[in-house]
């Protein structure tokens, strides 16, 4: 160390330089290995594979798919999979969390011991445990001709629950579009309503013109014959028909990964909610603003600052913990990919196609959400 | 709803909650509703976990009792920490869990926090390895595949902190660096890392690994396990480093350099010191995440506590009690890290300036 050649800015060059080699000669060694490996096997690296037929029997699928289609579809399928159980998930975390975190903040003792209660366990268990419980929950349901029925067009079997469900036809189509028509309407009244409101000082309520907009619009089509039509679960013969079915596995999935999240966005919430200050409460009460409003207008606006970083990493945890799902026999992306590799032993491209899928949804959801945060971010002059 | 900062200061006495429970109707409607949940949950759990539950005898006593078969944990229970670890041998495992115990329960105190216990786990660490292994000093081998139950768990968790650790400062270090390709190198490390599932990478680990050594090299599964574990804890423990070194105050670097330190000599005297300490909260949560995690081992067939405890459930004389076996790993599982997130905030207020 005492060379002089080894001080300075020359010594972060070659430091550098030695990473830099060292990390070239290592890949090299790597892929040599690798290739030859692969040849001992019978193997030649590459992707022809993926369209070569998979012969993966798949039991749910949100797109067409048979065992002969090829490994390209049957990867597909793992990943649509593996989104549906995320955003789905992530929708209802989110909902579930938020009540639960306003509950641990409730002026009622009970109500915050329990909630608190249900964090702790939640949270200092596995998740896998979890899983596993709630697939054997299922498992355990009665039959299909006993299925429990909590509420009507509800059934829950051993097969999984069954929903009712809206049939796909142009009279729903319209609905949702009369339905959006709406909410825009209502988006955009808000809007003139807020310009007006910050030129001129009056408030005016836009609750009443705009539920009439969102409510007004559905009935509208409605009454002009686009009536959507509900298709009822029936128990016919051993099973059920019409409605929508949620498999016994995808719904433990969803169960364990909602009750296992919802615990931490909880505390996420209640302690974002606790960084207000109490002096922002008093303030908005002497202002003389009613709860829901100190709520909405003061103290929600500063909460969220602090509560959407480390939600997006319950996001991102959730979907990635979502690939749990090949314990409990869930075919999402990892499960059809670990089968892949079983049949065709093509691990190193198998692994780097689900790896970089991954990355992409991470880095996806990372940017949705940072995006977000920039808008509740504060600003400052 | 009403909100907690309107009733400040709420302590726990009996009286206070009492009226608290029944203050308003809202809130009497959301008590009720809370006593029919406990109501509903409470007693029935009782009657299956205590009143018709079997402590003694065979599957048939608890069949008939009709409650909980804690006879079965009983029976497993062994089973369920060392796996299928030689009968004969098992005071081995046994040593090594008295080992680690004694040596996690030391680690705890501030007061021997320093140079010592970091010796001390120096020497433990391969100790208790060779002990598990054998093979030396007239011990015979034991194959790492008959390792099983809460001492694999202990063995993946506390070994991949040990060799994960040192790595998370290297890669903390490495990207907070001047040198523009190792900050490169490491963010890549860490953000890739914690972009991918554990499972890919234990999967990585149990397939592709093998095909990238040379040929004639294996790697046993465990240690291949460990290599996956090592990866994942250095790169989440990187980022509660990096963290604290983001957490120093601008002075304490310049005072370190107006000094004529070195590079190193700065970090391990005056940053790394204070860094570490102001994170070890979080560096036990994040453990505490990571130890949970030890369960995904599943995957690839190692028998951790979790999993040795469902291959129990197959014993044709015990079958049918699931249940118990869940809610016996359960209740083990939120011990452990019960105990460990509440070590961590009574560490976090030590740790506050003013609060010792």
């Amino acid at each position: 160390m005492s060379l002089s050649v080894l001080r300075g800015p020359a010594r972060g060059y070659l430091i550098q330089a030695a990473l830099l080699v060292a990390l070239v000669a290592t890949g090299m060694w790597l892929w040599s290995n690798a290739e030859a490996n692969m040849a001992a096997r019978g193997l030649r690296f590459g992707f022809g594979f993926l369209d070569r037929s998979a012969g993966i029997p798949i039991g749910e699928s949100l797109i067409p798919y048979t065992p002969a289609d090829t490994y390209r579809q049957a990867l597909t399928v793992g990943l649509l999979n593996t989104l549906r159980v995320a955003i789905i998930g992530c929708l209802l975390a989110t909902i579930l969390g938020v009540a639960l975190g306003l509950a641990r903040l409730s002026a009622n003792p009970l109500l915050r011991a329990l909630t608190g209660g249900y964090i702790e366990v939640i949270r200092n268990t596995p998740l896998v445990l979890q899983l596993v419980f709630w697939h054997a929950v299922m498992l355990q349901m009665p039959s299909v001709r006993q299925a429990l029925n909590p509420l009507p067009g509800v059934f829950l079997s051993q097969r999984g629950l069954k929903i009712p469900a809206l049939m796909a036809d142009p009279a729903l189509y319209a609905f949702l579009a009369a339905l959006a028509a709406g909410a825009i309407g209502w988006w955009l009244l808000l809007r003139r309503e807020r310009a007006r409101q910050a030129e001129t000082g009056e408030r005016r309520a836009t609750i009443l013109p705009g539920l009439l907009m969102l409510l007004g619009f559905p009935a509208l089509s409605m009454a002009a014959g686009f009536v959507p039509q509900v298709q009822w679960p029936e128990l016919a013969g051993f099973n059920f028909e019409g409605g929508l079915a949620l498999s016994p596995e995808f719904f433990a999935l969803l169960l364990g990964l909602v009750v296992y999240t919802a615990a931490f966005v909880a505390e996420i919430v209640r302690s974002g909610i606790q960084s207000v200050h109490r002096g922002q409460w008093e303030a908005a009460r002497a202002l003389g603003l009613p709860g829901g409003r100190i709520m909405r207008l003061v103290i929600l606006p500063q909460a969220l600052r602090v509560i959407i970083p480390p939600m997006t990493s319950q996001f991102l945890n959730l979907t990635k913990n979502s690939s749990l799902a090949v314990v409990i026999g869930y075919p999402d992306l990892v499960s059809v990919a670990n089968t892949s590799i079983n049949q065709t032993g093509q691990a190193i491209e198998v692994i780097t196609i689900f790896m970089t899928i991954y990355l992409a949804l991470s880095l996806a959801t990372s940017a949705l959400m940072n995006w977000y945060n920039a808008r509740v971010a504060l600003r400052e002059r | 709803m009403r909100q907690a900062p309107a009733l400040p200061g709420f302590a726990g006495r009996a009286t206070a909650f009492a009226r608290a429970c029944i203050d308003g109707p809202l809130n009497v409607a959301i008590t009720l509703a809370c006593l029919a949940l406990l109501w509903w949950l409470v007693p029935p759990f009782w009657d299956w976990a205590v009143t018709r539950a079997t402590w003694n005898g065979n599957a048939n006593a608890c069949r008939e009792a009709g409650g909980a078969c804690w006879a079965f944990i009983r029976e497993k229970f062994w089973f369920s920490i060392f796996g299928l670890y030689p009968y004969e041998q098992r005071w081995r495992p046994a040593t090594m869990m008295t080992i680690l115990i004694v040596m996690v329960v030391a680690s705890t105190q501030r007061r021997l926090w320093g140079r010592g216990l970091l010796l001390a786990w120096a020497v433990a660490a391969p100790a208790m390895l060779v002990l598990m292994a054998g093979g030396v000093f007239g011990l015979p081998a034991v194959q790492t595949r008959l390792w099983g139950g809460l001492t694999i768990t202990g063995v993946i968790a506390v070994y991949g902190l040990a060799l994960g650790y040192p790595l998370a400062i290297l890669l903390a270090l490495g990207r907070r660096s001047d040198l523009t390709l190792v900050r490169w190198f490491s963010t890549a490390v860490i953000e890739c890392v914690r972009g991918v599932p554990l499972i890919s990478l234990l999967f990585m680990a149990a397939i592709m690994l093998p095909l990238f050594l040379p040929e004639g090299v294996t790697l046993d599964r465990l240690a291949r396990v460990l290599v996956a574990y090592t990866l994942f804890t250095a790169a989440y423990m990187a980022e509660v480093i990096r963290g604290g070194l983001q957490a120093m105050p601008r002075g304490q670097y310049e005072a370190a350099d107006a000094l004529g330190l070195s590079y190193w000599k700065k970090m391990r005297l005056v940053i790394l010191p204070q860094a570490l300490t102001i994170t070890i909260p979080s560096q036990v949560n994040t453990f505490i995440g990571l130890f949970k995690d030890t369960t995904l081992v599943v995957v690839i067939g190692v028998f951790d506590f979790f999993t040795t405890l469902r291959a129990a459930l197959g014993d044709p004389n015990w079958l049918g009690f699931a249940t118990e076996a869940y809610v016996f790993a359960a209740a083990v599982y939120f011990l452990l890290c019960f105990t460990m997130s509440q070590y961590s905030q009574r560490l976090e207020r030590s740790l506050r300036p003013g609060g010792r």
